[in-house]
């Protein structure tokens, strides 16, 4: 070529090189991996704050949604606005005394921590996550001085995936005023049913304590017979969905019960003169 | 020129549909068409990947070492793919949640690794980018007809909108549970590449062996 001739730097040389030449290869080669990393890299940190800000509406979204707010009534914050949100020690079921800011705690995080969370043994972990958070957030939402309800949030295994939800009680702790999955990954049509208004919507007014005040409340194989004593206590299976259905009976029963908000639920069942 | 470029678009569609008739990128086909709406971004998103990462790919193809061309193309796809994945997580995050991993395994779709290796590698980028365009439409377009079988006959809707009305809410029509299935998805993309090949006869292989003619070959 008759360009050799021309001075061009150690670039324009090393770049007419045949394409096989190792060096040209290396210079391909990390050129192309700079440029990359420059895009993507610019495309992760300049969209972060949206993706974070969708994260948090979503969850916002799902608070209100599972509490049966109107969420004509004004825009998102200001409705969310009105919950108080306070972390709880699961094992004491007092409030935390921690500087955490309990809006910003991030449970899944501290879940898969050794440092802040515990390992479920084989037997306690019913609903399938495998280490369980000390602290987890509720949500409370008040109606002058008496609380209205309160926001759990509960998570655990069904057929595939891990469900991710919030479940509500009303003020005497221990009717169920709605349930709502935000994130899982179940069969859409089969599972996925659990998304669905209609089988959500049977979960409203279920009692989960019985007379003795045992923890009693769960999905069946089929449906609930309306005549049952039972029947307060239980909830349609879903079809095709078995495992699922089981899944979701397994967290609500897990969340709970003792080794999830059972004792903070039996503090404010104390404090309200419940029992 | 005017005539290739519409070729390059045009054929994918049904002629040389890359699921239909090349049956690659079966894998997204069955997981992502349960419902349109998912089908729908699905297609968005891969649509763009392929036709940017043709485009790329053809214009750094004369300085791609062929030594290590698979990874460099692997390289510029795989940013692709994050990039939308991310703005989808921005912009349309209801849709990323269903999508959920379905969008990032886009790197490992063979018709985009399939369309870089076989025509962006020979071709220059204008024409690269349009048959980029094509190969994702003609995805596109076999991925919104089996999202539309699967979601009408196993939810009774489209695109969300109830059309049949449900056995469980009190309609007449018991939704088949098996179409949200994978396996339906199998079947679909069966029944429509039977019916194109009876269609278009020209579009069924020849049969690599026929015991006849090796029997034949002593007395030849």
């Amino acid at each position: 070529m008759s360009e050799n001739n021309v001075k061009k730097g150690w670039f324009g040389s090393t770049m007419s090189l045949p394409n096989d030449d190792p060096r040209k290869t290396l210079l391909i080669a990390i050129l192309l991996c700079l440029a990359c990393s420059i895009l993507v890299s610019t495309a992760a940190v300049a969209l972060k704050p949206l993706q974070q800000a969708n994260k948090e509406n979503d969850i916002k979204r799902n608070i209100l949604a599972v509490t049966g707010v109107n969420q004509e009534a004004g825009t998102l914050d200001e409705l969310f606005a009105r919950f108080e949100v306070q972390l709880v020690d699961l094992a004491t079921g007092e409030y935390a005394d921690t500087d955490i800011e309990p809006t910003s705690f991030d449970q899944r995080r501290a879940a898969s921590d050794p440092s802040t969370s515990t390992r479920l043994s084989s037997a306690q972990d019913i609903a399938g996550i495998g280490s369980r958070s000390d602290l987890a957030p509720v949500y409370i939402l008040r109606d002058g001085d008496e609380i209205d309800q309160v926001v759990l949030p509960v998570h655990g295994y069904g057929l595939w995936s891990t469900m991710y939800g919030f479940l509500s009680l009303e003020g005497d702790f221990e009717t169920i005023r709605g349930l709502q999955f935000y994130e899982h990954g179940e069969t859409p049509g089969l599972g996925g049913e659990i998304d669905n208004p209609r089988w959500r919507s049977q979960w409203q007014g279920k009692k989960i304590y019985d007379d003795n005040d045992q923890l009693n409340i769960r999905v069946l194989r089929g449906y609930v017979d309306a005549d049952s004593p039972q029947a307060k206590h239980q909830v349609d299976g879903l079809s095709g969905a078995t495992l699922t259905a089981q899944g979701v009976s397994n967290l609500v029963n897990f969340w709970l019960g003792e080794h999830g908000f059972g004792p903070y639920l039996q503090r404010m069942r104390n404090e309200a003169g419940v029992i | 020129m005017a005539s290739e470029a519409r070729a390059n678009v045009v054929n994918p569609l049904i002629n040389n549909n890359p699921i239909m008739l090349q049956v690659l990128g079966i894998c997204s086909a069955l997981a992502v068409t349960t419902n349109m709406m998912a089908a729908l971004m699905m297609s968005i998103a891969l649509t763009a990947v392929i036709t940017f990462s043709s485009l790329f790919i053809s214009m750094i193809r004369h300085h791609i070492p062929t030594n290590i061309r698979i990874i460099v193309q692997m390289t510029i796809i795989a940013s692709l793919v994050i990039i939308v994945d991310q703005l989808l997580k921005a912009f349309a995050y209801d849709a990323s949640k269903q999508l959920s991993v379905f969008v990032g395994l886009i790197i490992t779709n063979c018709i985009v690794l399939g369309r870089a290796e076989a025509y962006a590698m020979k071709n220059p980028p204008m024409m690269s980018m349009l048959d980029g365009l094509g190969n994702g439409l003609g995805y596109s377009l076999l991925l919104m007809a089996v999202a539309f079988f699967r979601e009408l006959l196993g939810s009774g809707s489209v695109f969300g909108y109830q059309v049949l009305a449900v056995a469980n809410e009190g309609g007449w029509y018991v939704p088949n549970g098996m179409m949200l299935l994978p396996p339906s998805a199998f079947f679909v993309i069966g029944l429509m590449i039977w019916a194109v090949r009876s269609w278009k006869p020209e579009q069924v292989e020849k049969p690599e062996y026929q015991i006849h003619q090796v029997h034949r070959t002593e007395t030849l």
